[in-house]
């Protein structure tokens, strides 16, 4: 009961691309069938298994990258589009020598038990603290207007969309603040 | 999942051209919906078409006053313009109360208006959904119906619209951009959703193939004095159980104008026309705003497991208006 | 002796390897040659499979094999027969997996799983439970081995005769645990000999339920699980995933990666069952109990009897001359239920602690009180003395802490503009029991020394606790220890579960150092590697059967919506007893992880089942809440410093569960107070309290 075998392990040229992306700074290259999303071509294409699938869905965050800087659910997004584009994971956020204070700041609070939520909770928190910095409101912010402050009520709801069953949540929110206040 | 063949049109017109030659072709928006539902099975297409790269990614104020909001322009973006949240606050506040700031990120406006119904019976292939294949039937109907509608449903199907931003854009009185075939049109937003009647699988009044480019705000200074208030199971980052988008018009107390719609209650994003008539003209006050919610929701029909959203919206009506009212 | 190590907040060994995503979790490790299996639920409830037609799915480019109960290779019997998976045609429940899907990546695999056509002949099925269903029956144990019912003094007649009365009925839905890393495996052979990485929460059952399926000896067989992205018990022993990646690379003679998907976690792997609680309390007019009886009915499954010890806590929390619990079970045509967090503990503990509120109110005395009046020094249960019962010191101190003194206990007596504010209490307690293991220490000749035990870390804090634990007992900073875990090739040990982790691993430590530091007492230095080992087996197996418990007292302020009806929780506050804590920050993580859950349940998570389908149908994380960051607004846990020197070497009693049980209780109590409403139905959703400002 064997079926195709390996010549059927290549999906046909039709149903694939030549994918370049800027992967924590290195440029990568890869052909990959355009139902693999950027998240397989990571876990299982380029051996960074730091983004996590704990849903496949979109629904619990695990798999958060930067695009171009933003916070996006890599799960949903298929390679193929994010061609040209640069994506930053967690491997990416540390210095050359040292973590960067957010994961420093994850290991003081302990803000993870399992750590299977863990790579999306940073890079959602990174990105999210660029869009504080751009003075973007949340719906939690009470005036539209003006720029919001950071308030734990604030880290809590722009956080909202990773989730953590082991629940570290106040333990995130206490190292968002802490990265937020001394940077 | 269908292995499919991916296009990135240059144009417009390339776009509309492609899915006029593939009879299984797809837009791509932020995929946050299409992908899902994609890995579920549910949407099968032979070829995707990346509208992410075209340009239609800019909000534009017009010179009447109103704004064009480009169909590819993301959510948070959207949420993050500094007109929006000064001119449009509902739409701001839609826009943020939805799924998370992924994505949000991701979403463009365009795609969240074609986002389909979050019925878990649509969502699961092995179970019977008229939605998703005619004729199987409606598992929801008398399973589990709570996220369903209370207003215009039929026998056939019983979904709900899942969209905040259409709500939003319902109570702006938003024209929809279109290109097709035919060329470039508007349609009306209260034109572009359909009653679930007995086809539920026709969502839209769009011609198959017919592309979104933009969404068009008429100029509305009383949108300024407007909100969005969405219920939800948790705090955040869930599905509305029951949203109210609201503007607000004032001549000492007497409601001059107002805009009301209804998210989570029926398979299009829910226009309170009667609400507003019953509101239009009269000295505001919270037992009004309860007598005009009432009257819209008279003819709510509840399914076993959400009578709760009849008196859910109802009170969220009562609170949206009564905060505008003394804002 | 000791280096104080124990007893320090020192930050997770594999801190940074977590914050950097080197941390490799069970599918995560590149292996050549790789294969993805995709597994296939069966669409039907009950019945047989009359056809599986393959071809479709073969022709799909990147397929290599469909595995199905008609060529799979066989198993042996094994300790679970939900287990012996693709042997037979025949169906237990809806998605039950019927076939693996065998492909070159993960979207060929995906395609080819939905291109399998299975027809079936099916039956009649009953998939809900209900207090009088015809299948009611009384199971000959509960979970794991308790008495299904037990009496003492006379029940009805205490209750008959008692001033003050409560008979309530409280239901609970089922549960999913959903760790956030679903069930995965990578599984290889090679010469006969397999090797597995899986997500699992003991790598030591997992070879032996691999060992008996494939009839095997255990040496032949090796399971790493270094990171597990959670279990919440629903990892506790072998699963799905792990046998069906195992059939299939013995299969293909290949290594095969199977993930389950979010969905597919919705049932087969374990859920808390549905249960339905009727409890009745007696008290005199002072609030003291004269009788307790505690009813509860869960479900099973047609294949395998789990029966939930529901009414279990009932048995020593609080005395009463007249005491009396009962367990009823129904097989239903639907997974077998199993072990998440605090089984039997916590669900009982809801129903327990609520009517314990209900009984307060109806005496007139504050809960608190009621609670401290009813306490005990003596279990009821064995009749022997707790060897350390701090449940009053912990409801004083909570009480204290959370400001409870002066507490208004009028319902609706607090307000804060639409918001009504009410607080709530609950007792928590969960036995403190250890298993044998082994585990073996090694002095190196450059003054390092190397502990190993198989045990694992799902997020616990295991590894580092061992490691201080460890420190301490060989007398060295613990920088000079190295620690390894989670692999069946170090010595054997207990799996993480039923919150004996800790107690289990570090007592065979301990006694390896001890061993060790014999064997170098009299020599100076070693010159080359000196090791020793222990095996606790007897010595857990003699201690004494006292009551063990670990206690707790849970407070909750929650905020109600009065128009919508919205459930918020302002703050949530526990005290707990639990032995020494080796640990305080992994500790008060584990507690807070705890009485998260407990809110969750309390508030969000259902599982809502189609009995026409017989699953689930909210099988994900969109329409399966569990709570989120935004519902967390303050969570906090602290403990007492409490020495009990029956309990094992490191004198732990274990967190993991504790923080769970009676956390429901809290949030519900607090609904109560503020609304007047009782829901006794989890979970308190908005459309359960609709409309509560048009009540009085
Ligand atoms: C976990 C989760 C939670 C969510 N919560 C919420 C919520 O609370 N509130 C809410 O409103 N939404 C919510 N969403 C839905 C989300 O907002 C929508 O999925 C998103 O807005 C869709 O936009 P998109 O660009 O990603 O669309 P896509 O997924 O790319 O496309 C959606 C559909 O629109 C079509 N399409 C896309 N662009 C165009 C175009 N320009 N013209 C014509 N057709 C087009 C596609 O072919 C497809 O059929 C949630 C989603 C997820 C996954
Ligand atoms: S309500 Fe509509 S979408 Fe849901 S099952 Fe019925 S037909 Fe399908
Ligand atoms: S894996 Fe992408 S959001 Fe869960
Ligand atoms: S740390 Fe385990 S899920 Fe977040």
């Amino acid at each position: 009961m064997q079926g195709g075998g390996e010549n059927a392990t290549t999906i046909d040229e039709r149903h694939s691309s030549r994918v370049t992306v800027e992967v924590n700074g290195a440029s990568r290259e890869v052909t990959l069938d355009n139902r693999t999303t950027l998240l397989d071509a990571l876990r299982e294409h380029l051996d960074l298994t730091g983004a996590k699938k704990g849903c496949d869905h979109g629904q619990c965050g695990s798999c958060t990258v930067l695009l171009d800087g933003r916070r996006v659910k890599s799960c949903l997004v298929f390679a193929v589009t994010v061609d040209g584009r640069s994506v930053v994971t967690v491997e990416g956020l540390a210095g050359p020598d040292e973590l960067s204070p957010l994961q420093a700041a994850f290991i003081a609070h302990d803000a993870f038990q399992c750590g299977y939520c863990t790579p999306g909770q940073l890079c959602s928190a990174r990105g999210m603290l660029d869009e504080v910095s751009r003075g973007w409101p949340s719906a939690v912010t009470g005036d539209l207007n003006t720029p919001a402050k950071l308030t734990d009520a604030e880290i809590r709801e722009r956080m909202a969309g990773n989730l953590c069953r082991c629940a570290a949540y106040p333990h995130i929110v206490a190292a968002v603040r802490q990265t937020a206040a001394s940077s | 999942m269908k292995a499919f063949r991916y296009h990135r049109p240059a144009d417009v017109a390339e776009a509309v051209a492609v899915l006029a030659a593939e009879p299984q072709a797809a837009y791509l928006g932020g995929g946050t919906n299409l992908v899902d539902l994609m890995k579920l099975g549910v949407q099968r297409p032979d070829v995707l078409v990346d509208v992410t790269r075209l340009p239609l990614d800019t909000v534009e104020e017009l010179p009447d006053g109103g704004l064009r909001i480009g169909a590819t322009v993301r959510n948070s973006d959207l949420a993050a313009h500094p007109v929006v949240r000064r001119d449009y606050p509902v739409l701001a506040r839609a826009l943020l109360a939805a799924a998370s700031g992924q994505l949000r990120n991701m979403a463009t406006t365009g795609g969240n208006l074609l986002q389909r119904t979050r019925c878990v019976y649509f969502q699961d292939t092995s179970k019977a959904c008229n939605k998703r294949e005619p004729g199987s039937g409606c598992a929801a109907l008398h399973g589990q119906n709570r996220d369903l509608a209370v207003l215009d449903w039929s026998e056939q199907c019983v979904a709900t619209h899942p969209s905040d931003l259409a709500v939003a854009l319902a109570a702006l009185d938003t024209v929809v951009e279109v290109h097709d075939a035919d060329g470039p049109r508007d349609v009306r937003i209260a034109d572009l959703y359909r009653s679930p009647g007995t086809h539920p699988e026709r969502e839209t009044t769009l011609a198959r193939g017919a592309l979104i480019t933009a969404v068009r705000l008429p100029p509305l200074p009383a949108a300024r004095r407007s909100t969005y208030l969405k219920v939800r199971d948790r705090a955040s980052f869930a599905f509305a159980a029951g949203s109210v988008a609201a503007v607000l018009n004032l001549d000492g107390d007497v409601v001059r104008d107002v805009r009301l719609a209804y998210g989570a209650v029926a398979h299009r994003p829910w226009r309170a026309y009667r609400a507003e008539e019953e509101l239009r003209g009269r000295p505001f006050s919270p037992e009004l705003a309860a007598r005009a919610a009432d009257a819209e929701l008279a003819e709510a029909r509840p399914l076993r497991h959400n009578g709760f959203k009849v008196p859910l919206t109802r009170a969220i009506t009562v609170r949206a208006l009564t905060e505008l009212a003394s804002s | 002796m000791s280096t104080g190590a124990v007893g320090r907040a020192y930050p997770r060994l594999e801190g940074a390897a977590k914050v950097t995503g080197t941390a490799r979790y069970a599918v995560e490790y590149p292996v050549d040659g790789v294969t993805y299996g995709w597994a296939v639920p069966s669409a039907v409830v009950r019945g047989r499979i009359t056809r599986i037609d393959t071809t479709e799915a073969l022709a799909s480019p990147g397929v290599l094999a469909v595995v199905h109960h008609g060529n799979a290779p066989r198993m042996a019997p094994g300790p679970q027969p939900e287990l012996r998976l693709l042997q037979e045609p025949t169906v237990h429940y809806r998605g039950q997996y019927v076939a693996v899907v065998v492909a070159t990546s993960l979207e060929a695999a995906r395609e080819g799983a939905r291109l399998v056509r299975i027809d079936y002949d099916t039956g009649p099925h009953s998939t809900v439970l209900t207090d009088d269903h015809p299948g009611l029956y009384k199971p000959d144990q509960v979970n794991p081995s308790y008495p299904t019912d037990t009496a003492e003094g006379d029940f009805d007649a205490g209750y008959a005769a008692a001033p003050v009365r409560v008979d309530v009925t409280y239901r609970t839905p089922a549960y999913h645990n959903n760790p956030m890393e679903p069930h995965a495996t990578t599984a290889q052979w090679h010469d006969g000999r397999l090797l597995v990485h899986d997500s699992t929460q003991g790598a030591t059952p997992v070879r032996a339920t691999l060992a008996e399926l494939f009839e095997l000896p255990p040496e032949s067989i090796r399971v790493v699980a270094e990171h597990v992205g959670g279990g919440f018990g629903s990892k506790g022993y072998a699963k799905a995933s792990v046998v069906l990646a195992a059939l299939a690379a013995r299969h293909m003679d290949r290594p095969v990666k199977l993930a389950l998907t979010r969905q597919q976690l919705f049932g087969p792997v374990g859920y808390r069952t549905p249960t339905i609680q009727r409890v009745r309390l007696a008290a005199d007019t002072d609030g003291r109990l004269t009788a307790i009886c505690h009813d509860a009915i869960s479900q099973t499954s047609t294949i395998r009897e789990f029966a939930e010890q529901t009414a279990v806590y009932t048995r020593s929390m609080y005395a009463a001359p007249h005491r009396r619990t009962t367990h009823r079970l129904v097989r239903l045509d639907v997974p077998t239920p199993f072990w998440m967090r605090a089984p039997g503990e916590c669900p009982g503990a809801y129903a327990l602690e609520s009517a314990v509120d209900e009984l307060a109110i109806a005496v007139g005395l504050d809960p608190v009180e009621l609670r401290i009046r009813n306490d005990t020094a003596v279990d009821p249960d064995q009749g022997r003395p707790f060897t350390s019962r701090n449940l009053v010191a912990c409801l004083r101190e909570g009480a204290q802490r959370f400001g409870w003194a002066g507490r208004d206990p009028s319902p609706r007596a607090g307000r804060d503009g639409r918001w009504l504010i009410g607080t709530g209490v609950a007792g928590s307690s969960y036995p403190a029991r250890a298993r044998p293991s082994t585990a073996t220490a090694t002095a190196r000749p450059d003054g390092s020394f190397l502990v190993q035990i198989n045990a694992t870390d799902i997020g616990t804090g295991a590894r580092t606790a061992i490691w201080q634990v460890a420190a301490d007992a060989l007398g060295v900073p613990p920088e000079r220890v190295e620690i390894r875990i989670g692999d069946s090739a170090l010595p054997t040990a207990a799996l993480a579960g039923g919150s004996m982790g800790t107690a289990s691993w570090s007592w065979a430590v301990i006694r390896a150092a001890q061993a060790l530091r014999e064997k170098l007492r009299d020599g100076g230095p070693p010159t080359g590697e000196v090791t020793a080992e222990a095996d606790t087996t007897e010595e857990v197996g003699g201690q004494p059967a006292l009551p063990r418990y670990a206690y707790g007292a849970q407070f909750v302020e929650v905020r109600v919506d009065a128009d919508t009806g919205e459930v918020r929780l302002n703050r949530m506050l526990g005290v707990f007893a639990a032995g020494r804590v080796v640990n305080p920050t992994t500790a008060r993580s584990q507690l807070i992880g705890g009485m998260t859950m407990g809110l969750s349940m309390a508030l969000h998570e259902e599982g809502l089942l189609d009995e026409r389908y017989g699953d689930w149908v909210n099988h994900d994380l969109a329409t399966y809440h569990i709570t989120g960051c935004a519902d967390v607004e303050s969570i906090e846990a602290y403990w007492l410093d409490e020495r009990d020197d029956e309990l094992n070497p490191a004198g732990v009693k274990g967190i993991g569960e504790i923080g769970i049980v009676g956390a429901a209780a809290a949030v519900a109590n607090a609904v109560h107070h503020a609304t007047g409403v009782r829901i006794r139905e989890l979970p308190i959703r908005l459309d359960k309290l609709i409309g509560i400002s048009d009540l009085a």
